[in-house]
């Protein structure tokens, strides 16, 4: 039966950014290293982070390894949907049994997969810098985290690639919203030494929340409590799946 | 069982009607002909039937299962081979094979593969990625694409369109082979004369409609076997109904067979009628369907 169909789509989306890794996990795994490289060269010892309970390198990894994660969960179903769509070969996959929901599956842990292999590349290689984060105190908390963010990337690199309809438009939605959203989450700064009016705002991207429950997986100290982080990140991941899941069932630019 | 049941299916894309209350049926086993210049809706009817494209009103079948609310029977029995020449360049022939079938959810099927890249001549390229084959050798492998799963009906849209002679040949001896095998064939092709070397039955579609269904035998034969041009004052008047045009004394007469050129020398003869000049030809498929699509109305929707 088709019961297994999906996984197969699964594998494919594996082997599709497996086939070219270097440009899919080796480069992310660079850009991050330099990113540690340049802002911990200029901001370590000048900027506090946690009330000085942790140093500014230190603080910036699990961020760099939560971003790594969350950009390239969502650069994976984006760019797999939207290069299919465009060259046509989307119809081999619209030709078979596969339902919405396996469709879903496919393409959110493909994308998924991606993150966290990139993810685990950041941080096994900024380890070589500060091997002491080797010791988490809350793993799980981590692992949590990176497991939801990823899936909601995933979910919302489905929407952009369904709805996009050339590469200028998926990249606006890329450049517009998730990389403002993750760059002001807190990656580079804990959202505590930020003016009022901004930390306030802060709350209101999701992003922020991603980043901030996977730090505390890492130092077991956090702006907010990683029970109210991991509530409004799994919120979120239910109304963006939600979302990407209609889309697919009512086939909407995919099937006309 | 009908492998193929549509009714009434409509589509309208804009300001488009492109398809308009299309009725067909297709019997298993059957070479079913899809015929229509650009514009006319096959491609569209496909869609419907493979679930690329949702049809405003109507329903379709394939072998019972309709292919919105039961798509994932439908959609078994069925292969379709896209006009597009489309792959993924990520991927070897094999894998794309493998692939396909995957996501059937079907596994080992490695022998079938086998068999399908041995019939398609592909069994070279098995390795290569899709990318470095030729425009021939991509067509050939998304003929093997469709039939992975083995689908009781396959439809092929304009598939031997920018392929070789040599090529189409070989390709139509492996889809002749297939549907002697039981399985349904629809075809849709502007080569006219592969229509009426293929298929037992052919649907003409226009703007959206059918304009004739019939066997192919009785396509042919409606418009005559033969036509005469004749030249010459005037013609017999009981030869005037056949004729069938008449420009600057040529008169085109049909003929049902080649004995009634006997009677009609006859009638010329009795009449005392000089023959200036006389040519003979048969009516094909593209005659038929220049006449179809110039004047819908002179066609009947014969047997479904």
């Amino acid at each position: 039966m088709s019961g297994h169909g999906w996984l197969t789509l699964l594998y494919k989306e594996l082997l599709r950014f497996w086939k070219v890794s270097l440009q899919t996990i080796a480069a992310p795994i660079l850009s991050a290293l330099l990113y540690l490289l340049i802002f911990s060269h200029v901001l370590e010892g000048r900027v506090s982070v946690f009330d000085g309970r942790v140093t500014y390198t230190s603080f910036l990894v699990p961020g760099l390894v939560m971003m790594a994660v969350l950009q390239n969960a969502f650069a994976n179903s984006s760019s797999s949907l939207i290069q299919s769509k465009i060259s046509g070969n989307l119809i081999f996959v619209l030709l078979t049994p596969l339902s919405a929901i396996n469709l879903f599956a496919a393409y959110v842990l493909g994308a998924m997969v991606r993150g966290l292999v990139v993810g685990l590349g950041v941080f096994a290689v900024t380890l070589w810098f500060n091997p002491a984060l080797l010791v988490m105190p809350h793993p799980l908390w981590a692992l949590a985290f990176a497991l939801v963010g990823s899936a909601i990337l995933g979910s919302l690199g489905l929407i952009a690639g369904i709805w996009a309809d050339k590469f200028d438009q998926l990249s606006a939605f890329q450049n517009f919203l998730i990389m403002p959203l993750t760059f002001l989450s807190g990656v580079f700064y804990s959202i505590h030494s930020l003016p009022p009016f901004w930390q306030a705002l802060s709350h209101w991207n999701p992003f922020f929340y991603m980043i901030d429950g996977f730090r505390y997986g890492f130092f077991g100290v956090s702006d907010v409590s990683p029970w109210t982080s991991f509530a409004t990140v799994l919120v979120f991941c239910v109304a963006v799946s939600a979302a990407a899941l209609a889309m697919l069932q009512r086939g909407w630019k995919l099937r006309l | 069982m009908l492998a193929v049941d549509m009714t009434d299916i409509a589509r309208r894309f804009g300001s488009v009607q492109a398809l308009d209350g299309v009725d067909l049926a297709v019997e298993e086993g059957e070479f079913f002909g899809l015929l229509g210049p650009n514009g006319a809706g096959k491609t569209t009817l496909i869609s419907i039937l493979a679930g690329l494209t949702r049809a405003d009103r109507g329903t379709a079948r394939i072998l019972g299962h309709d292919v919105t609310t039961d798509y994932r029977f439908s959609r078994r029995n069925l292969g379709v081979v896209p006009q597009e020449l489309v792959f993924d360049p990520f991927f070897t022939v094999r894998e794309t094979l493998e692939m396909q079938s995957g996501y059937f959810g079907l596994r080992g099927n490695g022998a079938w593969i086998d068999e399908i890249l041995h019939h398609l001549d592909l069994t070279g390229k098995a390795n290569a990625n899709m990318r470095s084959l030729s425009g021939g050798m991509k067509r050939r492998v998304l003929v093997g694409q469709a039939l992975v799963h083995k689908p009781p009906v396959i439809v092929l849209d304009e598939p031997t369109a920018g392929v070789d002679v040599e090529l189409r040949q070989s390709l139509w001896g492996f889809i002749r082979k297939l549907n002697r095998d039981g399985h349904t064939i629809i075809l849709t092709t502007h080569y006219l004369e592969e229509a009426e070397a293929l298929c037992g039955r052919i649907a003409m579609l226009k703007a959206g409609r059918v304009v004739a269904l019939d066997t192919t035998h009785n396509l042919l034969a409606q418009f005559a076997g033969l036509t005469v041009r004749l030249a010459a004052p005037r013609v017999p008047a009981a030869w005037q109904p056949r004729v069938l045009r008449q420009d600057a004394g040529l008169f085109h007469i049909r003929l049902d067979s080649y004995a009634e050129m006997e009677t009609l020398l006859r009638a010329l003869r009795e009449e005392n009628i000089a023959i200036a000049e006389l040519s003979l030809a048969e009516t094909d498929l593209e005659q038929v369907f220049l006449r179809i699509m110039k004047n819908p109305e002179s066609a009947s929707v014969g047997a479904k």
